[in-house]
Parts: C-alpha cells; sequence; structure tokens
C-alpha cells in the first residue's frame, strides 16, 4: 500500500502581503491582506492539497475560513496584526494527516519611520517544504510527476507537457504563475545558502584535523621519559 | 580531674559552690574509672532515678529450669538418639515433633518399572542404566542437575538431563493419566523442558558475562540511543494524534524498526509520514543534541553564528541544505569537544611542567638546577610556538585559558 524508501517533497511558500489603504483607509479597515499558500515554483497545488483551513484573529466575522480550492488564499481588510494558523489538508489519496502552519500578519514596515506607500506592500513570506514520506502508491502514481512535486529530493523531472496543456484548459487556474500578486512573490534558490553551508563545513573540518594533529603531538609530550 | 578537663566541664560541675564540690568530688573517688567518667556525663550528679533494676528483678510467677532432654526427630530415618535443653516450664516437658523437622522436604521423583521404560521412554540417546542412574540421582541430590551433571558418568551436560529427566517424567505421567486432560494441569505437561530454548539461553548468558567492559559500554550506548528514538518517535504521534485526522486517515501505528532507526539520520524510518522540512530539521537537531549540555549547545550556536556566519535555521530548507546543516552541527560539536580536549591538555601539560620540568622535556639530563633552566627555556619556547598558533586562525583559539590551568598555576606558585 506504500511504497517504500521514497520521499515527496513539495517546495511551498507562504506568508502574507498587505497593502496599506491610503485615502480609502478607515479606522477598521486600514490594510488590505493577502494570506496565502503556494508552490514555491508557482505549481498548482490543487492534486496535493484539498483544502486549507485559515484560522484568522477571533474578531474577524466567520474567523474560520475554508478555501477549497487552489489557489489557497484568502484577502481580507483590517487594522490590527495577529498570528494566522493554516490547516492544510491533503487530498484523500495520501492518506496522511493534516499540517499546521503558522503565520504573523504584519501590516507595518520595520522601519517606523518608513511613510506607507498604497503601492509597496509588506510582504513577509516563509520557505519550507511538505515531505511525504513512504507516501501510498495510490497518491505516489498520481503526483509524482507534476512540477510542483520533487521526488527523492531531486528537481522534478521535465514532465511538464500534459500538466501544461491541461491547465491552459481550465476554467480558474489553480497555478499561481499570473498571480496578480505575482511581483511580490519571492524567489528561492538554494545555491547561495548551499555554498555557505558546504564552506563553513570545509572550514570547521580543517580546524578539526589541525586540532587532531595537536592533541597527537601534545599526548606524545606527556608520555614520561624514562625514570 | 581527667575526663572534666576533657570535657571542658568546670571542676566543681554545674553547681559551683564550694561546699558542695568537696562532698561531690569525694563520692566519686570511691568508684571506678568508668563510673567516674559516667559521672561526668550526667553532670557530675548521680542519676535521680535508677533506668534499670537489676537487682529486684519481679520473680515469675512460673518456676523456669532447662533440662538436658532427649528428643524424637521425625526426619531421621536411622534412629539415632540425640538429646538437647529443653526449657521446662512448672515441670511440664513440651511435646511434639522436632522443630526443624518440618524442614526436611525432598522432591517427589517419579519411579517407573521396567515395563514402563520399555514401552514409553526408550531412546537412542539414552541407555535404561545411564536413565536409571539419573533418576537415582534426582532423588539422591533432590534434582540439583549442576550437582549430578558433576558426578554423572559419561559425562553429559546439564541441559541433557535436565532434557531427559523431564521428558521421561512427563511421558510418564501421561502414560499412568487415564485421560490428558487430569494431568494437563502438572507442571511437567504444562511446562515442558525445551532443551533448544534452554541450551541457546546459557549460551547467550555465558557471552553476556564474559563480554569486555568495552563491549559493555557499547551495548549501553546502542540502547540508550534505541531508548531515545523510541521516546521521540512516541511524542511526535501524541503530537499528531492531537491534530484534526482527516476523514479516512489511516492511524495504524507505525512499525518500529529499532535498528534501522539508530543508524538512519535525515530520514525517521517511522513509516509514513508528512511534514514540514524546516520544523523536522529543528527536531532532528534537538535530539541530536539532546545529551549534550546547555553550555556547549550556546557555544555551538556562537560559533555557527559569529565565526561561520551560518544562520541557526536555514532560510531555505532544502533536502540537501538540511542535510548539510545537520552534518555541520555535527561537526561543530565535533570541534567543540576537541578544542575542550586540546585545552585540556594543555593544562596538564602547563602543570607536569611546573611540578615535573624532566617529565615532560624528555631530553633533559637529570642534574636538578640545570633541569629547571631547560624546562624553563624550553618551555619559554613552547609558549612563543603557542602564541603563533593562536595568532593564525585567532577566531578559533581566542577562548579564554581554562580556570583549572589558571588556579593550578596560581597554587603552585603560592606553594614553591
Amino acid at each position: 500500500k506504500r511504497v517504500k524508501n521514497v520521499e515527496l517533497s513539495v517546495p511551498i511558500a507562504y506568508g502574507t502581503i498587505s497593502f496599506w489603504l491610503g485615502k480609502k483607509a478607515d479606522d477598521l479597515h486600514s490594510h488590505k491582506w493577502t494570506v496565502y499558500i503556494r508552490s514555491a515554483t508557482n505549481e498548482d497545488l490543487g492534486p496535493i492539497i484539498s483544502k486549507v483551513v485559515f484560522q484568522l484573529h477571533p474578531s474577524f466575522n466567520n474567523p474560520t475560513r475554508v478555501v477549497e480550492s487552489a489557489p489557497f488564499e484568502l484577502s481580507e481588510s483590517g487594522w490590527g496584526e495577529f498570528e494566522i494558523s493554516m490547516t492544510v489538508f491533503f487530498q484523500k489519496d495520501a492518506a496522511e494527516k493534516t499540517l499546521e502552519l503558522f503565520h504573523h500578519l504584519k501590516l507595518y514596515h520595520e522601519d517606523d519611520n518608513a511613510p506607507q506607500s498604497t503601492k509597496k506592500p509588506v510582504v513577509v513570506e516563509s520557505y519550507d517544504e511538505l515531505v511525504f514520506q513512504e507516501p501510498t502508491e495510490a497518491f505516489y502514481s498520481r503526483v509524482k510527476n507534476l512540477p510542483a512535486v520533487h521526488v527523492n529530493g531531486s528537481p522534478g523531472e521535465l514532465n511538464v507537457s500534459s500538466g501544461a496543456l491541461e491547465i491552459s484548459n481550465e476554467r480558474k487556474r489553480g497555478d499561481t504563475k499570473d498571480h496578480q500578486l505575482g511581483q511580490w512573490f519571492g524567489k528561492y534558490s538554494e545555491t547561495d545558502e548551499l555554498t555557505s553551508i558546504m564552506g563553513a563545513r570545509q572550514q570547521v573540518q580543517k580546524e578539526i584535523a589541525k586540532l587532531k594533529s595537536m592533541l597527537d603531538s601534545e599526548a606524545m609530550k606527556l608520555k614520561p621519559s624514562a625514570p | 580531674m581527667d575526663a572534666k578537663d576533657i570535657l571542658g566541664l568546670p571542676k566543681g560541675g554545674p553547681v559551683g559552690d564550694k561546699r558542695v564540690r568537696a562532698p561531690k568530688e569525694t563520692v566519686p573517688k570511691k568508684l571506678d574509672r568508668v563510673s567516674r567518667e559516667v559521672y561526668a556525663l550526667t553532670g557530675g550528679l548521680p542519676p535521680l532515678i535508677a533506668s534499670v533494676d537489676t537487682k529486684q528483678r519481679q520473680a515469675s510467677s512460673q518456676k523456669i529450669s532447662w533440662q538436658w532432654l532427649p528428643f524424637a526427630n521425625s526426619a531421621r530415618t536411622d534412629g539415632l538418639q540425640l538429646s538437647h535443653w529443653v526449657r521446662v516450664v512448672d515441670s511440664v516437658v513440651p511435646t511434639g515433633d522436632y522443630a526443624f523437622a518440618k524442614y526436611n522436604r525432598s522432591v517427589a521423583v517419579l519411579k517407573y518399572t521396567d515395563d514402563e521404560y520399555n514401552k514409553h521412554l526408550a531412546d537412542t540417546k539414552w541407555t535404561k542404566h545411564e536413565t536409571d542412574l539419573l533418576f537415582s540421582m534426582c532423588e539422591q541430590f533432590d534434582l540439583r542437575f549442576v550437582i549430578i551433571a558433576d558426578r554423572f558418568s559419561p559425562p553429559r551436560t546439564v541441559e541433557e538431563l535436565k532434557d531427559r529427566y523431564y521428558s521421561a517424567s512427563k511421558a510418564i505421567i501421561l502414560s499412568r493419566a487415564t485421560t490428558p486432560e487430569e494431568v494437563a494441569d502438572h507442571p511437567h505437561v504444562k511446562d515442558a523442558y525445551n532443551f533448544n530454548y534452554e541450551t541457546e539461553r546459557k549460551r547467550a548468558l555465558g557471552l553476556l558475562l564474559s563480554q569486555s567492559r568495552q563491549q559493555e559500554r557499547e551495548d549501553a550506548e546502542v540502547l540508550a540511543e534505541a531508548k531515545r528514538i523510541t521516546e521521540a518517535r512516541l511524542s511526535k504521534v501524541d503530537e499528531q494524534a492531537e491534530q484534526p485526522s482527516a476523514p479516512g486517515t489511516d492511524l495504524t501505528q507505525p512499525s518500529t524498526d529499532i535498528a534501522a532507526a539508530a543508524t538512519s539520520t535525515t530520514t525517521t524510518t517511522r513509516g509514513h509520514r508528512v511534514f514540514l522540512r524546516g520544523p523536522n530539521l529543528g527536531q532532528m537537531v534537538q535530539s541530536m543534541l539532546s545529551s549534550v549540555g546547555a553550555r556547549i549547545v550556546k557555544r555551538i550556536e556562537q560559533i555557527l553564528l559569529d565565526e561561520l556566519g551560518v544562520r541557526l535555521e536555514p532560510k531555505i530548507p532544502t533536502e540537501s541544505i538540511c542535510r548539510e546543516h545537520l552534518e555541520l552541527r555535527r561537526e561543530v560539536l565535533n570541534l567543540v569537544n576537541l578544542q575542550k580536549a586540546v585545552q585540556w591538555n594543555e593544562a596538564t601539560v602547563s602543570f607536569m611542567r611546573e611540578t615535573h620540568p624532566e617529565v615532560s622535556t624528555p631530553n633533559t639530563p637529570k642534574r636538578g638546577f640545570r633541569g629547571g633552566d631547560r624546562a624553563a627555556a624550553v618551555s619559554g619556547e613552547r609558549i612563543g610556538k603557542r602564541d603563533h598558533k593562536r595568532k593564525a586562525p585567532a577566531r578559533f583559539s581566542d577562548t579564554p585559558p581554562s580556570p583549572p590551568q589558571q588556579k593550578r598555576a596560581r597554587k603552585l606558585k603560592s606553594e614553591s
């Protein structure tokens, strides 16, 4: 029933983008913001996620908002910052428990002195990966070729063909490639961070080797000479 | 007086009155040493109330005497007549069997007829003579198989003897029973002797006992590791159990595979699960550092942040980055431990140099003052070298000299 030694990883980005409403702002609605979970490469997450439940601050009307189709996002207007919880429900054939993500909604810039602009939003986005270990056979066979999914850590095979054609025929697209807020989405490349970590490892390894040889020579010195 | 001197009591006792002192001092003089000191303990006064009146024991109403009388011992079969002291109360001699006779228990070893032997107990590896000998020894030695094995001829292992005895007894019991049910509860039938299991068990015990200390340590480590992993798994299962489960979710417990888990690092072989890679890395780092002290954890984080410029949690947690990060953490831990070892070593070396100059510099001739000079010269050289080393990658070696090193140096200087 489950595929052993297989790990599916779905890179995602999630967070909030909030715009100041400028002239149209009033006391209770000073900002318009959107909270979302998207594929890091803007692919359609629908085949993987069945629904996302966004839990907002209790002061909101119907604070439990359910989004049942991709793109999994929610827009609202308000005045305050709070923590939003997102409960991700996976498609039935994945047979997995839900996953919970948390994100703090930021409306105001870090720098208090910066003037607010209706054109430049406050964007806070985080990168992470949904990892499915030993997925069910049904789920695996269905999603393994999707561009949003990487199998066992390797980037998705170049099977863009079938997926792309289907999307263009759909009425409502699940992917976020041409999203209205697309210009604010982050772009993630692992090269920089990877190089930095690997460089750090080499540094540490060199230092370890040096200390080890120091220890060996010191050990020789400590050996008592013949009385 | 000597005792009072020792105790520091005023010589006249608590009541320092001169008139009272004289009679008090004369009274103790009459008695022997012990009583004098006892008086000192009580403050120089005789006890007001007698604690035990040894002279006038209340005469009991009964007349008790002790008599040397012969007794009967039902445990004896040879009719030997022995005597012992008996407490006689009012001329009444106590009756009853010898008190210890009830401890003379023996095992009910079965006896079989030749007929029974031929029908049920014939065995390729055992002759009738050997089986008879075994049973008689079992009776003689109360089923102490170790002793029987020592004296059995031809020599057989304890397990073989036990196996033969128990299987033979079981066969006899079964043959004598009218229905199988009535003897189903008999221990010989219910818990039959398992020869293979027993030999294996003894062998394993022998191995365990003859393990070297190194192996013991290794075993303990592996067990501790396995325990930690199962606990981590159980706590994760609890966390997930609290979250609402999607309809139709498979809630079966993941199969535990402890041996494999002990070796794998990035993937937890807990069966299937879905998680977020970022938080998962955090959990793995925590479990890796669970046995490490807080100070060392802080030192590792300081090295990562200040000296290597690496975030404590990767910004982009991809599989390779998480893997490399975990390895990096491991290596930094290794580095910190090595740094401590080097510091300790240097402290020991300088300590040795202070106390035994000739030991740390093997080339020194054994003349005292010369040795001192040479040691100082050589150590000066070495100190110079150490500074040189410190200059190069200053970041890693700029930790302050360990306190024991400083303390020892100071202590020795004060002594000399």
